[in-house]
């Protein structure tokens, strides 16, 4: 990342730093693209392709130059913004407007989709993301314990409904608050022996419990069911009534609302339910930020010293981010296995952990909007780019280079402060 | 200063520091020190750069354990507590010795009301139930919470720091800084103070407001006030009693006027200065 996003230059510091990126492609091009071995008459021979070394040289140059220059604007944008900037923090009513106008759009999308299945699937997709966003921002964006390792949590979450609902016949209600206690357990499993650790250590750490978990997962076949998973997992009903076709053992949701069966009714029930629960999670987290014990998350995140020169117990804090982290988590896995029917260990590899850390980070730590922004591209962005199939996530990378130089902290990297005088006078 | 007794209602014993001393491999930062620090006074270190002043006060507040020696507190209410075994956290809420650091450790992306607010963090998580009534906003927490912005906005006052309340700290000058961070250790109820070089970075109007500020907490709020600093303005001003420190060792303890004039004193402070003189000269 050195390489690539540097500081704002001046055109003669441009074309030098052009020149440069020239130089290092051309030096690596000559081996890799000037030379090449061919069959000339089964005698293996070494040709040269000038050409098409220039052109490569060419589009670096030109790529480098562009690319400084898009640096240079915005990084001079933001400096004039700063400087217009005043000191004291103003309150943005239109971001709680942004975020009343994105629930009601939420809460409209089933029924303008209606039928559209693939629509709301992937809405209930990126429902599922905010949720684990938000989870992951108790702990990363406002206790700043920086967590690879996130999807553990999910993961037990999402084997506590499998396993107790095949095995011991649980429903999903039943099984939320169980599984939830259970993920925030493992939060404290994890947060007690790396308290000590801060940055890069709890990091890798983090990271190991993720894998761990997973490791279990995946070799303790008499536990989990091993490579294969958890199959059939009963899905979640409607107050009791089943989203089944009509049948004669008892009332399903179609009969009981003297409705038509359609599958459509499943994917539209789980979609409000993941809704719900998202919802749920930001009023959670919300108004938690205000208690002493977000302020305090926070505090720690900013300096511990003072934190412990002020009396607080820097422990209990960071236990407590952990396992309210580890507690939402858990509840998005419920959901998940209960959306799927079907679970395995690989639902729960690293690379989900860096997506919600990415949507935390890409969404400016601790914001809630934020996270929602950062998981809709996320998600959306992948699919829209189906239709360019093998440059999708070439485009992809490049859209969260782009967004990360625009904004570098982050799409809404503002901190809303959680209490103001003149408000509370 | 044998006359201080924890029993004397004018000033009585809040701190003892007995045969302190702090070892880092080979360097002894702090060599055997005593000292005595009463409620309602100014007591002073001063001492030469790399004396061991801050190390004595991350020693008091269980920043670092030390070698040796013991520092004991005289809390009123609950009696005496060893804060040499106690974790920091404690020291500060259990046995009410409040510090600040001498380079500025504020929260800077939160406002200055919110580092006020954090500084009251044992009262409102206790009020709040551990956030259950906080969630539900009963009235014990809500009340809480408006005593805590009500002392939050008296200290705001006392500061000069009203109309700052909704900025965000890591902007303001260093000077304001400063303020905010006495503001905050004060709004943990401390009652022995420890402020480590208030005064650097400070303009001479803002340094004569510091005078006044610890002759105010120490005169009407009876704190015990342990001060290090460099600026003689502040010290000879406002400290009752005076300890020089010079690498780890005490080298001379009284009032102002007394130091001012004390042979070792005059010499460590101007020891070097003498010497290139003398060099100079020969
Ligand atoms: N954590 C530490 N490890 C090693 N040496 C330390 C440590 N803290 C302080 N010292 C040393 O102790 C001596 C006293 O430092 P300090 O208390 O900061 O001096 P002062 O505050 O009087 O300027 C210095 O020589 C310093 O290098
Ligand atoms: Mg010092």
């Amino acid at each position: 990342m050195g390489l690539l996003i540097t500081q704002p230059k001046g055109a003669a510091q441009r074309l030098k730093d052009g020149v440069g990126a020239a130089l290092i492609a051309l030096v690596l091009g000559v081996p890799m693209l000037g030379l090449a071995t061919a069959d000339v008459g089964g005698a293996l021979a070494v040709i040269t392709r000038w050409p098409l070394l220039a052109g490569f040289v060419g589009v670096v140059f030109v790529g480098r130059l562009f690319f400084q220059w898009l640096i240079d604007i915005f990084s001079l944008r933001k400096k004039r913004r700063e400087q217009a900037r005043p000191a004291v923090a103003k309150s943005r009513p239109w971001l709680t407007w942004i975020g009343f106008a994105a629930l009601g759009l939420a809460v409209m999308l089933p029924i303008a989709f209606s039928g559209n299945r693939y629509v709301i699937d992937t809405a209930t997709t990126v429902l599922i993301y905010v949720m684990l966003g938000w989870g992951l921002n108790v702990v990363v964006g406002l206790a700043g314990l920086l967590d690879l390792g996130y999807v553990a949590f999910y993961a037990v979450g999402a084997y506590s409904y499998g396993l107790l609902s095949t095995h011991f016949g649980w429903g999903f209600w039943q099984t939320l608050p169980v599984a939830g206690l259970l993920a925030a357990s493992f939060g404290l499993l994890l947060g007690w022996p790396t308290l000590r650790l801060r940055g890069d250590y709890l990091a890798i750490v983090t990271l190991g419990f993720g894998e761990i978990i997973r490791l279990i997962l995946l070799n303790w076949t008499e536990f989990s069911g091993g490579p294969n998973g958890v199959n059939s997992i009963p899905r979640p009903t409607f107050f009791g009534l089943p989203f089944k076709p009509d049948s004669d053992d008892g009332a399903t949701f179609a009969s009981f609302f003297h409705l038509e069966y359609s599958p459509d009714h499943r994917v539209t029930f789980l979609y409000y339910l993941i809704l719900a629960l998202a919802l749920l999670t930001n009023l959670f987290v919300s108004r938690l930020r205000k208690l002493p014990v977000g302020l305090a998350w926070e505090a720690v995140r900013e300096d511990e010293l003072a934190c412990k020169a002020m009396g607080i117990n820097v422990t209990n804090i960071k236990l407590s981010a952990f396992a309210i982290g580890a507690m939402l988590g858990g509840f998005a896995g419920v959901f998940f296995a209960a959306r799927q029917g079907f679970i395995s260990p690989e639902s729960f590899v690293f690379s989900e952990s860096a997506t919600i850390l990415a949507i935390v980070v890409l969404g400016g730590m601790g914001s809630q909007l934020g996270v929602v922004i950062a998981a809709l591209l996320l998600v959306v962005l992948p699919e829209l780019g189906r239709d360019f199939s093998e440059y999708r996530m070439f485009l992809f990378g490049a859209a969260m280079i782009l967004i990360m130089v625009w904004r570098p902290g982050g799409i809404i990297a503002k901190r809303e402060p959680t209490l103001r005088l003149g408000a509370a006078a | 200063m044998s006359a201080l007794n924890p029993h004397d209602p004018a000033s009585p014993l809040l701190l003892e520091v007995e045969n302190l001393t702090m070892r880092f491999g080979g360097l002894t930062a702090l060599d055997n020190l005593s000292l005595q620090v009463p409620a309602g006074k100014v007591t002073s270190i001063i001492g030469p750069n790399g004396a061991g002043k801050t190390t004595f006060f991350n020693c008091l507040t269980g920043f670092y354990k030390p070698t040796e020696g013991s520092v004991r507190m005289h809390h009123p209410q609950r009696g005496p507590m060893l804060l040499n075994q106690m974790p920091s956290y404690h020291v500060a809420r259990k046995a009410g010795v409040v510090r600040t650091f001498q380079n500025i450790r504020l929260f800077p992306n939160m406002t200055v009301l919110e580092n006020l607010m954090v500084a009251q963090h044992n009262a409102l998580q206790h009020a709040s139930r551990f956030s259950l009534a906080g969630l539900l906003g009963l009235k014990d927490y809500r009340q809480a919470r408006e005593a805590a912005l009500e002392k939050a906005r008296t200290w705001l006052t006392r500061l000069n720091l009203l109309d700052r309340a909704d900025t965000v700290t890591g902007n303001l000058s260093y000077g304001t800084q400063r303020r905010i961070e006495i503001a905050r250790a004060l709004c943990v109820d401390p009652l022995l103070l420890c402020l480590d070089e208030p005064a650097a970075g400070l303009n001479p109007r803002e340094s004569a407001e510091l005078n006044e500020l610890l002759l105010y907490l120490s005169r009407e709020h009876g704190k015990g006030i342990l001060l290090i600093e460099h600026d003689m303005s502040v010290v000879m001003r406002v400290s009752d009693h005076i300890c020089v420190l010079n690498f780890g060792h005490k080298i001379a303890e009284g009032s102002p006027q007394h130091i001012q004039q004390d042979p070792h004193v005059i010499k460590a402070y101007l020891g070097e200065e003498d010497k290139d003189t003398e060099e100079a000269a020969a």
